[in-house]
């Protein structure tokens, strides 16, 4: 027993959240250097999780009278998480201490809402899942708020606040619907009790559509997508880079879960829903998009369009899609910590680039910088030889072999109208004259420039070693 | 006597009532507050009388977390208004505006 007490701290999710505590206490407790020392310390910590992860201690201990559920796919996942706000932490760092929001908070509320993404990640029961939503939801709303004498960031916090609420008011709707109709709150639970039925009662539809829903908002799938550009325009941008890179993992590894762990049976019912949010975040995030004169909106509804291909994988309800889903947001996950490490150390005239056009004539002044730029506008827009196009390629395969041709075809036109924006910011960097002669500054930390000199050289060399990844994806599965 | 149609219409009707006052409110962020305890309110009546029908107890442990959680968004939501207030002078959900595009 003494054994199996000194084990539980093995456990990634407990020794996270005694750390967030830790980390916690020192920023209240140093004098001095309150922000770099947390954030230090909460980027060790990520990564110390990421590494109990890995190694996996004790996985029946972890399930908690099975209201955890720990295999292949949520360990990807759940490395993925902690890795990217790892990075994101990193990256933000010089961009927090420049704006004067070097709060020590901040790292803490960040390693909460990690803990609480990894709790999503391997939920098992309805109530777990709930409560892990609101851990990351709750610290959310404050770190998109965390500018306080900035009226942008405030109004973000309250849209995102409202919003969110909401969201997880119609969710836990159909929680209580889905509770009510199989009398289970556990996965396998209703599963089992679905299982004796050929046709879903109304009041079953009506939970599971609520259930879609609020995770659609969670996930920024069109039509639920209204706060993603504000939060991400109002927001400070190293706060952005957290909400780019790290939340969408978790919500995409809870919605792929929620869908075919419960009602795996009834994927006819879920899938109509599931291809008109897929549809229309596809085109919404391609032709919105195409106006946008803000750096961080655009982004916004790029990852709007990203969550559309993610959920063709999702419609192919097979075992090709879950792993063509897992590549996909691994490869989202390194162009976005790649571009925002970028934006978040670029400055034109001493304040930080925002707008499309402040990158004019940048490949005069820094023509590495506008090379990268460039790669990863090719690699988001899907154009072979970089990464983004593996990731576009797999989840059409997965489609097809689903039979799925409609989808795959208009994924493909969706993925030939975001080419247009993208390659406009290309052009405003090699072809048009800067508007003003102020000069380019890149300043950046040592740890951030090795972690986009890494992910670079990932994103570009990639065709030639595509087996490294797909290796790791072939043992993914939700069994 | 009542059975369990009645307590899902009344849940039923204040969810909508709650859905409704955050969409068709203009005046002011704090009733957007309250619509959205009020859905939290009917999906603990939704848990409880499944519950109580059900003879099962996970739904009122079930409803139990929720009006924690219920409590902590509150005061989240009643924190970031305050900041908000702070900064445009005026809580009027028709000035929310800055953000658009």
């Amino acid at each position: 027993m003494a054994n199996n007490l000194l084990t539980i701290f093995l456990v990634p999710e407990v020794s996270l959240s005694i750390l967030a505590i830790c980390s916690l206490m020192y920023g209240l407790f140093s004098k001095k250097n309150a922000f770099i020392k947390t954030t230090n310390f909460a980027t060790l910590s990520l990564l110390i999780v990421a590494v109990l992860i890995y190694f996996d201690f004790n996985t029946t201990f972890a399930s908690f009278d099975n209201y955890f559920l720990n295999n292949s796919f949520t360990k990807f996942f759940k490395i993925l998480t902690a890795i990217g706000a790892a990075a994101s932490l990193v990256i933000s760092k010089n961009y927090f201490i420049d704006s004067k929001i070097n709060k020590f908070e901040i790292p803490t509320l960040l390693l909460f809402s990690t803990l609480g993404m990894m709790l999503m990640i391997s939920a098992k029961d309805l109530m777990i899942m709930y409560l892990a939503i609101e851990l990351q939801s709750l610290s959310l709303y404050v770190v998109a708020t965390i500018k306080r004498n900035s009226l942008e960031s405030a109004e973000s916090g309250v849209k995102y606040f409202v919003l969110g609420a909401l969201s997880s008011g119609i969710l836990l709707y159909g929680f209580s619907l889905v509770y009510g109709f199989t009398g289970q709150t556990s996965f396998e639970g209703i599963y089992q009790s679905l299982s004796q039925i050929d046709k879903l009662p109304i009041g079953l539809v009506f939970g599971l559509v609520f259930v879609l829903v609020g995770l659609a908002f969670k996930v920024s799938a069109v039509p639920f997508h209204m706060w993603t550009p504000d939060v991400y325009e109002g927001a400070p941008t190293s706060i952005t880079a957290f909400f780019a890179i790290v939340p969408k993992l978790a919500a995409t590894a809870l919605i792929f879960r929620f869908c075919l762990e419960p009602f795996g049976n009834f994927d006819f019912e879920w899938t109509q829903v599931i291809f008109f949010l897929s549809v229309a975040s596809m085109f919404l995030g391609a032709v919105a998009a195409i106006a946008q004169k803000n750096l961080k909106r655009l982004l916004a509804y790029s990852s709007i369009g990203h969550v559309g291909y993610v959920l063709i994988a999702l419609v192919a309800a097979n075992d090709q899609g879950i792993k063509s889903a897992s590549i996909y947001m691994f490869i989202y996950l390194l162009m976005n910590i790649a571009f925002f490490s970028i934006l978040l150390s670029l400055k034109k005239a001493d304040v930080f680039v925002e707008k499309i056009d402040d990158l004019n004539g940048l490949s005069k002044s820094n023509p590495l910088i506008s090379l990268s730029i460039a790669i990863i506008m090719l690699s988001m827009a899907g154009i072979p030889p970089f990464m983004g196009f593996f990731g576009k390629l797999y989840v059409f395969i997965a489609a097809v072999e689903s039979q799925l041709y409609l989808l795959a075809i208009l994924g493909v036109l969706a993925s030939v109208v975001s080419a247009f924006y993208y390659l406009r910011i290309i052009k405003g960097m090699y072809f048009d004259e800067a508007s003003h002669t102020e000069s380019f500054e890149f300043i950046i930390t040592n740890h951030a420039k090795i972690i986009l000199t890494v992910v670079m050289f990932i994103i570009t060399f990639f065709i030639f070693y595509p087996s490294l990844l797909t290796n790791i994806v072939v043992g993914i599965s939700l069994n | 006597m009542i059975y369990l149609e009645h307590y899902l219409f009344l849940a039923a009707i204040i969810f909508t009532i709650g859905v409704l006052g955050i969409f068709l409110n203009k005046k002011n962020v704090i009733i957007i507050l309250m619509s959205i305890e009020l859905i939290l309110l009917s999906v603990n009546i939704n848990l409880i009388s499944f519950s109580v029908f059900l003879n099962d107890i996970s739904g009122q442990i079930f409803a139990l977390l929720t009006l924690t959680v219920a409590a902590a968004e509150a005061a989240i939501g009643l924190a970031i208004l305050v900041v908000f207030y702070r900064n445009l002078g005026s809580i009027e959900v028709s000035k929310i505006n800055k953000l658009k595009g």
